[in-house]
């Protein structure tokens, strides 16, 4: 199941907010901003549907505008990391 | 200066602080308040964001304690019993507790998988356009449109007879079961007494002349009859048609029909003809992450465990449900909360002990030679040290300036 190209369609599906990938300049601004160390971010697998579309590498940053319920947008951040272990 | 300019740029610089819904709520009620001076707007403005600020969780707050006592007590009031929708679902669904801790416990595999499936514009709004898709979803073995399968033994055949009714309502042809047949290699199809039956003259390969008379070898001949794949999605055993939306347009009642399966596969169904990608979902939250990412799995916990509270008329805000999302998904795949989950990836011993299977962490943590930091909330109450937690997060750094010590 893991090959294959996923479908750029599910981009539009509804329970998938908007993903991007930051680049290196904006990922620095973003850890000296959080004073966080990468690993301390949430991850993101580099086989994720969503990541692979994107043609993430790992150790980028995702940014991801989620739509939430109490504050209209809420913007979070994942890191990519390369699993061995499929979800 | 310029009417505005002020409260302008105040504005701007508030967009960074205030959460998007809350800032487009108060630009909206500012500019309704006409008869408010632009001074007064400031002060107006300066609120908000005091009380914002007041209303904000404070560092070193336990959120995951009063998380897990937010969902926990409620939950105890949950009826332990499954129960169903009386005529509202035709298929079981699992809710009320049992529901809940299969989230949490993020099995594989819901007890009862559900999709729903949106149509597109073209099918939706017609009841035999919506049937149509079903057909194509639903799967279908020989099984569900035969009336009898009848053999004798010593003879090759086998002659089936068709349920006329079952073939209209699954949209199969007796066409397309001799051709289904004809691939399986089974043997050869020859039409019988009347259009709805069929003789099956069995391969000597499938039954071998030794076992004419063996009862074993018809048994397993006919199993895979049934079991003949004719059309639709593996894993989806039922798909009925359901109203989601009824509105007058122009005088005239227009429905929206839904597909309701019983049984789950996202990743075929998603792209199938007439189906919106955009909308269907599954309750299956595994097979979420599989097709559309980690993401929508999160969002799919959330929406789950939000529905089940409410159906069984709790009132748990929401926060503390998307806590617990955002801690089962943090680490790109779907963690339980639980002993092989959250818990046991802990990195303190005595938090992992007093969970589950004590005996085991302990003696594990002994021969690996484990070092305990006592930095979390469990282990310190466990050694009776005050937790880090809260005021117990700040701890006081006595400077003495060393010239007085002595004296001046």
């Amino acid at each position: 199941m893991s090959s294959g190209v996923p479908d750029r369609r599910i981009l539009e599906h509804e329970l998938v907010p908007e993903h991007r990938v930051l680049s290196f300049e904006e990922a620095v601004a973003l850890l000296r901003r959080l004073g966080a160390k990468p690993w301390q971010l949430p991850q993101i697998s580099l086989n994720d549907p969503v990541a692979r579309l994107l043609n993430a590498k790992p150790g980028d940053i995702i940014e991801i505008k989620r739509r939430s319920p109490t504050g209209g947008v809420h913007i979070a951040y994942r890191l990519v990391v390369a699993f061995e272990r499929r979800a | 200066m310029s009417s505005g300019g002020r409260l302008q740029k105040i504005l701007e610089d508030v967009r960074e602080v205030l959460p998007l819904s809350l800032y487009e709520e108060l630009v909206e009620s500012l500019n309704k308040a006409e008869d408010l001076s632009e001074d007064e707007k400031i002060a107006v403005v300066g609120e908000v964001i005091r009380r914002y600020v007041l209303a904000m969780v404070q560092p070193g707050e336990p959120v995951g304690v009063v998380a897990a006592q937010s969902i926990g007590e409620p939950g105890t009031q949950m009826t332990l019993r499954t129960f169903h929708y009386a005529g509202l679902m035709e298929f079981d669904v699992t809710l009320g507790l049992p529901r809940l801790i299969e989230i949490v416990d993020a099995k594989r595999e819901p007890s009862t998988p559900i999709m729903e499936v949106y149509l597109d514009e073209e099918h939706k709004y017609s009841e035999a356009k919506a049937r149509e898709v079903a057909r194509r979803i639903e799967y279908t073995t020989l099984e569900k449109v035969m009336l009898s399968l009848q053999y004798t033994l010593g003879d090759r055949e086998f002659v089936l007879k068709l349920d006329p009714e079952m073939l209209e309502d699954k949209g199969v042809t007796v066409d397309m079961v001799i051709d289904k047949l004809r691939d399986s290699g089974i043997g050869e199809v020859e039409g019988g007494e009347d259009p709805y039956t069929l003789v099956i003259a069995v391969d000597r390969k499938v039954l071998p002349e030794e076992r004419i008379f063996d009862y074993k070898a018809y048994k397993e001949v006919e199993a895979k009859l049934r079991k003949l794949y004719l059309k639709g999605v593996k894993g989806v055993n039922r798909a009925s048609i359901r109203i989601v939306d009824e509105k007058v347009v122009d005088g005239k009642v227009v429905r929206e029909y839904a597909i309701v399966t019983e049984g789950s596969n996202l990743a075929e169904v998603l792209f199938m003809e007439g189906v919106d990608y955009r909308r269907t979902t599954t309750n299956n939250i595994f097979e979420i992450a599989e097709v559309l990412g980690i993401e929508a799995a999160r969002n799919a916990i959330i929406r789950e465990i939000m529905r089940v509270l409410e159906d069984s008329g709790l009132d748990v805000d929401i926060r503390h449900v998307m806590l617990v999302a955002d801690v089962m998904t943090w680490n790109g795949t779907i963690r339980q909360i639980g002993r092989l989950g959250v818990t046991g990836e802990k990195p303190s011993v005595l938090a992992r002990a007093a969970f589950e299977v004590t005996v085991k962490q302990l003696y594990d943590a002994a021969v690996s030679g484990e070092e305990e930091s006592l930095k979390g909330v469990t282990e310190s109450v466990v050694a009776g040290v005050p937790p880090r937690v809260g005021t117990g997060l700040i701890v006081t750094v006595l400077g003495v300036p060393r010239k007085r010590v002595g004296g001046e």
